[in-house]
């Protein structure tokens, strides 16, 4: 048997507990944002490896303490963190695939684009060296040999700076590796972290980023099999969002950001920035 | 006759039905119901039993008349005027059923509750709780799960809460039908008390004995209609309705006329 | 093997080092599971309890619907609020991406079904019981519901914490609406989620055994209470 009682009662509770309901909620939500509101603070749209490598955690202090400016760090996949920028979720950009960001300002959404740093790549794989590339300086002829071999590769399949790089190689050798999916080539959709750990896991061979690689810690039985090829090199653009699309974008914040990061105090902090005595990343003058 | 005192606008009763008919999946269960109930006055009926074979449709009249269900059919007329605000007529009264249903906290909270509901002060809630925990034997029980009673108990608790709003009109619905003897001693007292105090009290009985000890005066009813109402010395010794003789007689039982002795009785549902 | 042990060594030494970052963490965690869980019981019980006492049209879909609803993937959740949050979605006004703020809206989205399916559902039983009596009693629907809540507390509270444990479990939606910002809005799952993509599963492995210890807790503390209260009342 259900309530039949008197219409009115059922609408006065209902519209009592909508009532309730959204005082709650609105009550949350004031109060919430300002937890957030110590200080001023921009929103950096940046890369897993570039936060996974520990870079940020050693620079922004210092550049946090010059201005009293925080830098709220989204860690998410080149492909993404542009995205994100694009939105408007973010006040400045900082990737590693230059014709991606070239892209980002031609389109009115960046100012412009200012090359930050670099570090290079390298292909890491099993101890056994299955596809023989060990100690190669041709990262091209090392993608060949892989293919060749069909010794197990793992992608990051996910439109990251990383990602981009190895499909562009693969593209010099004329490879299409994709044909392959799921056999020797396998593309997992994921961080370098997370990719990494499955190469580590599978012994499979890896492009991976200098910066990620000497901080990762789970490399089990992977080592650099290649590095040093020009080819490798990687480089960091910085962007502040533009605030024609975006006019809610802290761009006096962003820009002093972005400024202290190529002045002399932070290119020291960048180069000064080392694990297990080697530097990570090098500043561009 | 204590004088009531009423919260309210003066008094719900007298109650009338005119023509009052319900269905129940797709099935007529009451029909053509016509009956009135005075307020209680020294020489009124204080005690109106309902009497009838199974299925005779006494739970139902009852329910219609406290307002638990709507009829499909015809009117429910409060003091001689229309339907005042339902609740504030169901506030003047109460009801015990066959089958307590206690809300599963102490004896004394259950009480407490009814009390709450109808605004009774916090101040005086306690006090009245405590007078008719006494009165009905439960104060022992008082912080008692109500869950963990005898039926016994229980179903006096299920009368101490329909006492303690002090109702101008109480239903009970076969109250005594699974009691054990003494609680059902009890349970008849406390009807008597209630009476005494101002109660008009309607009930439904499947004990006739109970009902010609108690009752002052009778309906009877039989497949959803009333079939005959006198007083309960006319009803016992000359029923004008032939299906209220065969019922006193026993023989009305089951759905059909056929005696208990005969081959083809079933019982009724 | 050896993962395993230096993740117990790994979350020992956390927990009696006072580590301040841990301890930063965690309280943020709690602080989003249970103002998530706070909003879903207050506007889901009651919610709970309605669905259960009235008669309406589509209310058996309604019913499915919530019971579906429940199993929703925290990841897509968190893509929807961040689709509606960004600063190009419509309520990008308000600035909440990236902020403990839109973490709690997700949360409450995922726990809210399952308050409301399990209230539904202890409270359909009790009120078959007792809405002829609350009826007879004239209990108005505010007071019928508040009396069926009350009667019912012990069960919901098992509803409560299987919403708690949705909320301080998952990792999608905050990963991707808060965005794992250091002091901000890294919580107890998405640091986890960050130490193994590290590649430092010792310390990922370490710090879900402190989340597991502080789940169990919860749980004897919800367990503990309704035992302690029961003791006053009625069982």
């Amino acid at each position: 048997m259900r309530l039949r009682s008197g219409p009115n009662a059922w609408r006065r509770l209902l519209t009592g507990l909508a009532l309730v309901a959204m005082a709650i909620t609105s009550l949350g939500f004031s109060s919430f944002p300002a937890w957030s509101r110590e200080k001023p603070f921009i929103i950096l749209a940046s890369t897993t490896s570039t936060q996974n490598s520990g870079l940020f955690r050693h620079i922004l202090p210092l550049f946090t303490e010059a201005s009293g400016i925080e830098v709220r760090v989204v860690a998410v996949g080149t492909g993404a963190a542009i995205r994100n920028a694009r939105n408007g979720d973010a006040d400045v950009l900082l990737v590693h695939h230059k014709a991606s960001e070239e892209k980002f300002v031609a389109d009115g959404f960046g100012l412009e684009r200012h090359p930050l740093m670099f570090n290079d790549f390298i292909i890491a794989g099993p101890g056994a060296d299955p596809a023989g590339i060990r100690g190669g300086n041709s990262a091209r002829e090392a993608m060949r040999a892989i293919a060749t071999t069909k010794a197990l590769f793992i992608s990051r399949g996910d439109e990251s700076g990383t990602h981009k790089r190895e499909l562009e190689l693969w593209k010099h050798v004329g490879i299409e590796p994709r044909s392959a999916s799921g056999t020797w080539y396998r593309e997992t959709g994921s961080g370098m972290g997370a990719a990494l750990n499955i190469a580590a896991g599978m012994g499979a061979h890896i492009l991976v980023d200098r910066g990620t690689w000497l901080s990762f810690e789970n490399r089990q039985g992977l080592k650099s099999l290649v590095e040093g090829d020009p080819g490798l090199r990687n480089e960091y653009g910085v962007i502040l969002v533009s605030r024609d699309k975006h006019p809610h974008v802290k761009s006096k914040e962003g820009a002093a950001f972005i400024a202290w990061l190529r002045s002399k105090d932070g290119r020291a902090a960048i180069n000064g920035f080392t694990v297990n005595g080697q530097r990570l990343f090098t500043a561009i003058e | 006759m204590t004088e009531r005192q009423n919260t309210t606008e003066g008094p719900i009763l007298p109650l009338s039905l005119h023509g009052v008919g319900l269905f129940r999946d797709g099935k007529r269960v009451l029909k053509d119901i016509d009956c009135r109930f005075e307020t209680r006055t020294e020489d009124a009926p204080g005690k109106t039993f309902i009497v009838g074979p199974n299925g005779a449709g006494k739970s139902l009249l009852l329910k219609i008349c406290h307002g638990l269900a709507p009829p499909d059919e015809g009117r429910v007329i409060w003091s001689g005027q229309g339907a005042k605000d339902p609740d504030t007529v169901k506030k003047r009264q109460a009801m015990v059923f066959q089958r307590p249903v206690l809300l599963r906290r102490s004896t004394q909270a259950n009480i407490d509750f009814a009390l709450a509901l109808r605004g009774v002060p916090r101040s005086e809630r306690s006090d009245r709780v405590q007078a008719f925990l006494k009165q009905t034997g439960l104060s022992r029980l008082a912080k008692t799960p109500a869950r963990a009673l005898s039926f016994g108990e229980q179903q006096r608790l299920a009368l101490a809460r329909a006492l303690a709003v002090e109702p101008e009109l109480l239903y009970l619905d076969e109250p005594t039908a699974s009691l054990d003897p003494a609680s059902a001693h009890m349970v008849e007292d406390l009807v008597e008390q209630a009476v005494t105090r101002g109660t008009r009290v309607i009930m439904s009985s499947h004990d006739l004995a109970q009902t010609q000890r108690m009752a002052d005066d009778v309906i009877f009813m039989h497949r959803g209609r009333i079939k005959e109402r006198a007083t309960v010395l006319d009803f016992f010794n000359a029923p004008r309705n032939d299906l209220a003789r065969d019922f006193l007689d026993g023989k009305l039982l089951w759905w059909r006329r056929r005696s208990i002795y005969g081959s083809e009785g079933e019982p009724c549902g | 093997m050896d993962t395993f042990l230096d993740a117990f060594a790994a979350a020992f030494a956390l927990i009696f080092a006072g580590d301040a970052a841990l301890l930063q963490i965690l309280s943020l965690s709690l602080q989003v599971s249970l103002s998530a869980v706070g909003i879903a019981v207050l506007v889901g019980m009651p919610l709970g309890g309605l669905i259960a006492m009235r008669a309406f049209p589509g209310r058996q879909v309604l019913i499915v619907t919530f019971n579906a609803l429940m199993g929703l993937p925290p990841v897509v959740v968190g893509l929807a609020v961040y689709l509606l949050l960004s600063r190009s979605g419509p309520f990008g006004v308000f600035g909440l991406l990236y902020t403990p703020t839109a973490m709690i809206i997700a949360q409450v989205i995922l726990v809210a079904p399952i308050i409301i399916s399990l209230t539904r559902q202890t409270l359909d039983a009790l009120w078959r019981e007792y809405s002829e009596t609350l009826s007879s009693l004239a209990a108005s629907p505010a007071q019928s519901l508040v009396a069926i809540l009350w009667d019912a507390r012990f069960s919901l509270v098992t509803a409560v914490l299987a919403g708690l444990g949705r909320a301080i479990a998952e990792v999608g939606a905050v990963m991707i609406v808060g965005g794992n910002i250091d002091n901000i809005t890294r919580v107890m799952t998405t640091a986890i989620a960050l130490e193994a993509s590290k590649g430092d599963l010792a310390l990922a492995l370490g710090l879900g055994l402190i989340l597991l210890l502080v789940s169990v807790l919860l749980n004897l503390f919800g367990h503990g209470m309704t035992r302690f209260v029961a003791n006053e009342t009625v069982q």
